[in-house]
C-alpha cells in the first residue's frame, strides 16, 4: 500500500491514537467538513439533472462500499452483487407495504434482513479459501433474480413492486430534492462506520486476511469467522443502498440487475482503488458519469465522421460495455490501486511543488 | 408418468451435458495449468461459433473448410489473449486475475454483439438427413453428431494428456511450476497453450451447440453452467468435469420433466444447476474428485 510513505515530510505519530485517525491532518478534516457543507447546497444549485446523477452516485457509492469491504479489505470476490442490491430494494418495499412499520426503519431492516439471505449462500464458500465464493456467489444471482421473477406475493412477479415514498416523523421526503439529504446521510453514516471499522481490531483481522490468511490463522484470527462477517456486511450495504433505490424510484423491477450490474459494481470498486474507502466514492462517480459522458460525446460528434463510421446511435450500448470492459482490465493491469492511488500521487505533487524531486 | 417425453429429455440431457463436459474440461484446463478461473469461457465458445458462421455465410466456405480454420483462429486467438492479457496478470493476486476475465467476457459480449447484432442467427445446415430413427425414437443428426464429436474430444484430449510431450509438460506445470520450470519445461509456452487449447476445444462445442441451436449471444450461457458442472466434479479434475457436465446436463433436464409433469413453476431448468452448485458447496465443496487442499507451512 501506498500511503504512509506518500507522506512526505517525516512520521512524527508518537502515539496509536494519532495512529488511526481518520483524517492524517487537521486541513484534510476540515476540507471534508467543508465539502460536506458545500454539497448539501447542491439541490438549490443544481439542475434536477444532475441531482439525480448525484444521487445515483450516492446510492450506488454505498452498494460498492459493501462490495469494497469484501473484495479490498477482506480479498474475496462477489458477483452477485447486485442481486443482493435488489433483494434490499424488494424488502424494503415489502415491509412498509405490508407492515406498520415506516420507512425509516425498513430500510435498515432489509440490509439485515440482505445480509442473512447473503449468509445462506456466503457461508458454505466462507469455509473454503479461495475463489469458491464467487462461484457461490454466482449461484446467488441467479437463484435471487429468479426467485424474483416468481415470488409474487414479494416482488411483484412480473408486475413491478410499488414502494412508498421515504417519510420521517410523518413528514413525506417526495422528490430528488429532499431525498437528496436522505442519501447524503445514509452515505455519510455509512462511510464514517466503514471508516472506523478498519480501525478497530475486526477491521485490521479483515486486512490481515488478505495479506496472508495463513499467517492470519496462526496469529490467531478465526478466518471463517472473519470471512462470514465481511460477506455479511458487504451483503448488508448492498440491501441498505437497495432499499435507498426502492424509495427513490418508488417502483422496483427485475429489469437492469443482471450480471452485468454486478459486473459494475465491481467495476467501481476497482476503478476507485480496493481497499480505498475515498476511492469507492471517486469509483461510484467514474463508472456513473462514464455512460452519461459517452452520451454527451455522442450527442456533440452527432453528423461527424466518426459518428458515421461507428454509428453511434445504435451501437452506444455496445461502446459503453466495450468501455466499462477494457477500463476494469486496463486499470487491473496498469494502475491496480485505483483512482485513490493517483489521486494521493497529485496530492503529493502538489505538496511538495515546485521542488517534487 | 410420460415415458416418452422422459427419454426424450434424457437423450437431450445426454446430449447437452456431454457438450457441457466439454466445456467443463476446457475451463478445468485453464485453471489446473494457469490457475486462471476463467470468466470468459463461454464467450470463446461464443466466439468460435460467430466466426465459424461468418466463414460459411458471409464468406460461402464449405464446412469441412471452415471448421480447420475456425480452429486456427480461435488456436491463434486463445495464445494472443494470454499474452497480451493475461501474461502480465503472472504474480498478480488470484483476485485481480479473475476479475480481469470478467472483464475481458464484458469486453467480448459486447464486441460480438456489435460485430454480429443481437438477433439469433440460424446456421447453414451441415447435415443433409434431419434425423435419425433409433429404437423408436427420432433422434437429430447434429445430436448424434455432437455426442460423437464430444466424445472424440475428451479421447483426444486424455490421449494429449497421457501419451503426448506437451501433455506431460502441461501436468508437470499444474502440478509444481518451478520443478517444472527447473526441468527444462518453458511454463509460459504451456500457459499460452493451455489457452489455445482451451479456446480451440470450447470453439468447438460452440459450433456444435450453434449448428443445433442458431448462434446467438444466448450462447455464453454455457459459460456459466461450467461452474457448477465443474465444481461438481472438482475444480482441478479433468475426468470430473466432464462427469459433472454430464450430470448437470441429465439433472437440468430431469428438473424440466418434474417441472413440467408435476410442480408448474416453469424455468426451474434454467436454474436447478445453481441449486445444485450451492449444496455441493455445503457437504462436499471439492467436489468428485477435486484434491482436498492440505496445507503444510
Amino acid at each position: 500500500m501506498a500511503g504512509p510513505s506518500l507522506i512526505p515530510s517525516g512520521d512524527y505519530r508518537t502515539s496509536y491514537a494519532a495512529d488511526t485517525t481518520i483524517f492524517p491532518t487537521k486541513t484534510s478534516r476540515n476540507a471534508a467538513i467543508l465539502g460536506i457543507v458545500l454539497i448539501c447546497f447542491a439541490p438549490q444549485l443544481l439542475s434536477a439533472y444532475a441531482l439525480s446523477v448525484l444521487i445515483q452516485i450516492g446510492i450506488f457509492a454505498i452498494a460498492a462500499l459493501g462490495l469494497n469491504i469484501l473484495v479490498g479489505f477482506t480479498g474475496q470476490i462477489s458477483i452477485g452483487h447486485a442481486a443482493f442490491f435488489l433483494f434490499g430494494a424488494f424488502t424494503s418495499a415489502y415491509i412498509s407495504n405490508n407492515f406498520p412499520i415506516p420507512v425509516f426503519f425498513a430500510i435498515p431492516l432489509a440490509g439485515v434482513a440482505t445480509a442473512l439471505v447473503g449468509l445462506v449462500f456466503g457461508v458454505p464458500a466462507a469455509r473454503l479459501k479461495g475463489l469458491y465464493l464467487v462461484i457461490a456467489t454466482l449461484a446467488a444471482q441467479y437463484i435471487l433474480l429468479d426467485f424474483f421473477s416468481r415470488a409474487d406475493w414479494f416482488s411483484g412477479g412480473s408486475v413491478p413492486a410499488s414502494a412508498n415514498p421515504f417519510s420521517i416523523f410523518g413528514y413525506a421526503l417526495r422528490g430528488d430534492r429532499q431525498y437528496f439529504y436522505v442519501v447524503l446521510a445514509y452515505l455519510l453514516v455509512s462511510y464514517l462506520l466503514v471508516t472506523n471499522l478498519m480501525r478497530t481490531r475486526d477491521g485490521r483481522a479483515l486486512v490481515a486476511i488478505r495479506d496472508h490468511y495463513l499467517s492470519a490463522e496462526i496469529m490467531g484470527i478465526n478466518l471463517t469467522k472473519y470471512r462470514t462477517l465481511s460477506f455479511g456486511l458487504a451483503a448488508f450495504f448492498a440491501g441498505i443502498a437497495g432499499a435507498l433505490y426502492a424509495h427513490y424510484q418508488l417502483v422496483v423491477s427485475n429489469e437492469g440487475f443482471g450480471i452485468e450490474r454486478s459486473i459494475l459494481f465491481l467495476a467501481m470498486v476497482i476503478i476507485g482503488g480496493t481497499g480505498s474507502i475515498m476511492g469507492t466514492l471517486m469509483g461510484t462517480a467514474f463508472v456513473v458519469l462514464l455512460p452519461e459522458s459517452m452520451e454527451w460525446i455522442s450527442a456533440g460528434l452527432k453528423g461527424s465522421a466518426i459518428d458515421k463510421a461507428l454509428s453511434l446511435n445504435n451501437n452506444i450500448t455496445f461502446l459503453r460495455e466495450i468501455a466499462i470492459g477494457l477500463i476494469i482490465i486496463s486499470f487491473l493491469m496498469f494502475e491496480p490501486d485505483g483512482l485513490a492511488h493517483r489521486w494521493r500521487q497529485i496530492k503529493t505533487y502538489w505538496k511538495l511543488y515546485p521542488f517534487s524531486h | 408418468m410420460n415415458l416418452q417425453f422422459l427419454i426424450q429429455l434424457l437423450v437431450n440431457g445426454l446430449v447437452v451435458g456431454t457438450l457441457y463436459g466439454v466445456v467443463a474440461m476446457s475451463f478445468v484446463l485453464i485453471y489446473k495449468a494457469t490457475q486462471v478461473v476463467n470468466f470468459a469461457q463461454g464467450e470463446l465458445l461464443l466466439i468460435g461459433a460467430w466466426v465459424c458462421w461468418a466463414l460459411l455465410t458471409k464468406y460461402q466456405v464449405p464446412f469441412w473448410v471452415g471448421m480447420p480454420l475456425t480452429l486456427v483462429f480461435m488456436f491463434v486467438f486463445g495464445i494472443a489473449i494470454q499474452i497480451v492479457i493475461l501474461r502480465p496478470m503472472i504474480g498478480e493476486p488470484i483476485i485481480s486475475v479473475i476479475m480481469v476475465t470478467i472483464g475481458l467476457s464484458t469486453v467480448f459480449q459486447a464486441v460480438l454483439k456489435w460485430i454480429f447484432g443481437v438477433n439469433p442467427q440460424p446456421f447453414p445446415p451441415v447435415f443433409t438427413s434431419q434425423s435419425i430413427h433409433f429404437l423408436g425414437l427420432q433422434i437429430q443428426t447434429v445430436y448424434v453428431m455432437s455426442l460423437v464429436v464430444s466424445v472424440a474430444m475428451m479421447i483426444g484430449m486424455a490421449w494429449f494428456f497421457r501419451a503426448s510431450k506437451y501433455g506431460l509438460a502441461m501436468r508437470a506445470t499444474a502440478f509444481d511450476q518451478q520443478v517444472a520450470q527447473s526441468l527444462g519445461i518453458s511454463v509460459k509456452n504451456v500457459f499460452a497453450m493451455a489457452w489455445a487449447i482451451s479456446a480451440a476445444v470450447s470453439a468447438v462445442a460452440g459450433v456444435v451447440v450453434a449448428v443445433v441451436n442458431g448462434v446467438s449471444s444466448g450462447l455464453s450461457a454455457y459459460g456459466i453452467k461450467v461452474f457448477p458442472a465443474a465444481i461438481l466434479g472438482g475444480l482441478d479434475s479433468i475426468g470430473g468435469a466432464v462427469l459433472g457436465g454430464i450430470i448437470i446436463g441429465l439433472l437440468e433436464n430431469i428438473a424440466q420433466y418434474i417441472d413440467s409433469e408435476y410442480l408448474h413453476w416453469g424455468n426451474l431448468y434454467e436454474i436447478a444447476p445453481f441449486y445444485v452448485l450451492i449444496i455441493v458447496l455445503m457437504i462436499k465443496p471439492y467436489g468428485l474428485f477435486g484434491t482436498k487442499d492440505i496445507e503444510r507451512v
